[in-house]
């Protein structure tokens, strides 16, 4: 195992860029599992005077927000909840999307039909409208904004994961499989899957960067957890300012962008891994 | 003519389940919502004699078990009727066709600005392989391609009304300004710039990077090699042979990313106040007017799915080998 890791590492330092994004994730990363120990306070909680500037006050490094609550311990807990909603999200997302895709793909005929049509209903609905309406109805909770961001990012992994199943299930493996009497379940999860997983692994990590998107933009509307502080709800609620004390908007919105940045890269980091035939096209 | 016909009408049926589903989405979500139509009502027009209620309730069928609920919501969509909204006093598909030009607009301007710049970028990055331009051209798409719409345009709302004093804020038009056509084209101008590019550039980055691997993929092509071995010049075979075949990819990823793009607006319009659907909706859901926002959300997807079928029809005259699916 650790030789395949080092060969796994071997071939990922080829691409700068995508080097340059795992360092950005890991400082993310860093700052959320710091928070609790850097912030033990509510990040949310008043401590100084209100619209501070970055720089000018030592115990607040980037400055106070509109009411006078602490922008880098709101940065540092707001790095928490970005990535475990970006990852339970992606993880709803691929679940949903594998098991369907897998279906799909294996059975074909009838069946693909009837999932390919319920694939496309979500790819048809305008997706934050959708989102919106589903928080509207069941509350602005953290768990709904989880499913709901699954519920609207799994149709791009449904249609990858059906391709890849097509194209496997007449392979000479599966037929042998068939041919021992393995059950169909068997087949898809102990003797397909396994070969259709790194498209779906670099497929899932752009999914996280979406989901962190559509997490910032339902934050930053107001209608995700109040209770919880989160960049995009911070750059929503500083927009009222924008005419004397931007930052508060510039700051947060910095961070998701490296954030965004950090996983695209490593998204294309890993596809170059996974298919180096495909490399400098 | 008469393929086309065929075509379409097959790809209608297939799209009826689609409509189907939806409506039937929209339906649970309605139901799901805590209180119906007649508490929202009774709230708005501050009714609380129980007597009246269950009256009204009766009136509007809401005593009836939910299947047949199902089949009187589907008629009334299917004769336009989307409900009504108490707080516009007005049927919620009026409410919604009033807001539609505002979002028309931004959308049609952001996306013919999107697929501009996009595929302009794409097609310099991919004749200058490998050089500056192209390696310039890669990192400002993947920058723009993870940076929220609503922060690019916070931040050009602080550089360019609020620093240098060049562009409105917010809104469609100028209260008080000049009546006259043109005077009034130039006002929405001035207004739509910077909501147009927030909401373009993501999709711009998106299509230059798909562009680009594609115009480099189809100049690997033999057919192109045919091209040059005949004696055409580069240039001559980039934008007669390489262009037209290259495009393909983006034209499916506009068709697919169109219900993408009325969500993004909803962002982008409450960002710079502008009075379309989407500012609609967002306030449908802070004031928990359910009929309106499940209205947007159904007729938001009928718009994307004849949007999806107009794109079918360009793609089969851009490649005329490709059946519709």
């Amino acid at each position: 195992m650790p030789r395949a890791l080092t060969e796994f590492w071997r071939r990922y330092r080829r691409n700068h860029a995508a080097v340059v994004g795992l360092f950005i994730l890991c400082a993310v990363v860093g700052m959320a599992l710091s928070a609790p120990f850097v912030y033990p306070a509510d990040p949310l909680r008043l401590v100084g005077p209100a619209e501070l500037w970055p720089l000018t006050d030592g115990r607040f490094p980037l400055g106070t927000d509109s009411i006078g609550r602490d922008i880098a311990a709101q940065l540092f807990h707001g790095a928490i909840t970005t990535l475990i909603i970006g990852l339970a999200a992606s993880l709803v997302a691929t679940t949903i999307g594998v098991g369907i895709g897998a279906v799909s793909g294996y059975y074909g005929g009838r069946v693909d039909d009837v999932l390919m049509r319920f694939t496309e209903i979500f790819q048809t609905i305008p997706n934050l409208i959708f989102l919106l309406a589903l928080v509207a109805v069941l509350g602005p909770k953290i768990e709904i904004v989880v499913v709901g961001i699954g519920l609207i990012s799994w149709t791009s992994v449904a249609r990858l994961v059906r391709a890849e199943f097509m194209t496997l299930r007449e392979r000479e493996f599966v037929l042998a499989s068939r041919a021992m009497g393995m059950s169909d379940l068997r087949i898809i999860v102990t003797q397909i899957l396994p070969n259709a997983i790194p498209p779906v692994i670099v497929m899932a990590s752009l999914i996280v960067a979406g989901a962190v998107l559509f997490e910032s933009a339902l934050a930053f509307l107001g209608l995700s957890d109040p209770d919880i502080a989160s960049w995009g709800g911070l750059i929503g609620e500083g927009r009222l300012l924008i005419r004397t004390s931007w930052y508060v908007c510039a700051l947060p919105g910095i961070a998701i962008l490296l954030t965004v940045l950090a996983l695209n890269l490593i998204g294309d980091g890993l596809n170059d891994v996974f298919n180096p035939m495909l490399k400098n096209r | 003519m008469n393929r086309t016909y065929q075509a379409v009408r097959r790809r209608l049926l297939q799209l009826l389940p689609v409509v189907l589903g939806i409506v039937a989405i929209n339906f649970l979500l309605l139901n799901l919502a805590p209180g119906d139509l007649v508490d929202v009502m009774a709230a708005e027009e501050q009714i609380s004699d129980p007597q009246v209620l269950a009256k009204i309730r009766a009136e509007y069928g809401l005593d009836r078990p939910l299947h047949e609920q199902l089949f009187n919501y589907l008629r009334n969509i299917v004769s336009l009727d989307l409900g009504y909204s108490f707080r516009h006093s007005q049927p919620v598909w009026d409410v919604i066709v009033q807001r539609l030009p505002a979002t028309v607009i931004l959308m049609g301007v952001s996306m013919a600005l999107a697929l501009l710049v996009g595929v302009l970028a794409g097609v310099v990055a991919s004749l200058k392989v490998n050089t500056l331009y192209d390696n310039l051209i890669s990192v400002v798409a993947i920058i723009f391609f993870a940076a929220p719409s609503f922060w690019i345009g916070l931040m050009m709302m602080v550089v360019f009304s609020v620093k240098l004093g060049l562009l409105p804020v917010s809104g469609m038009f100028t209260i008080g300004a000049d009546h006259s056509l043109a005077g009034e084209v130039w006002d929405v101008t001035r207004h739509l710039v910077m909501p147009s590019i927030a909401l373009g550039l993501f999709y711009a980055a998106i299509y230059a990077r798909v562009m680009r691997a594609s115009m480099l993929e189809v100049f690997g092509l033999d057919f192109i090699r045919t091209a040059r071995a005949k004696g055409l010049g580069r240039k001559r075979v980039a934008f007669r042979h390489v262009l037209r075949n290259a495009l393909l990819p983006v034209v499916t990823l506009f068709g697919l990313q169109l219900g993408t793009m009325l969500a993004g607006s909803v962002v982008i319009e409450s960002v710079f106040s502008w009075p379309g659907i989407g500012t609609l909706v967002f306030e449908a859901v802070l004031t928990r007017n359910f009929p309106l926002v499940m209205g947007v959300l159904l007729f938001g997807s009928v718009l994307v799915v004849i949007a999806n079928l107009a794109v079918d029809l360009v793609y089969m005259r851009l490649d005329p080998r490709i059946e519709l699916r």
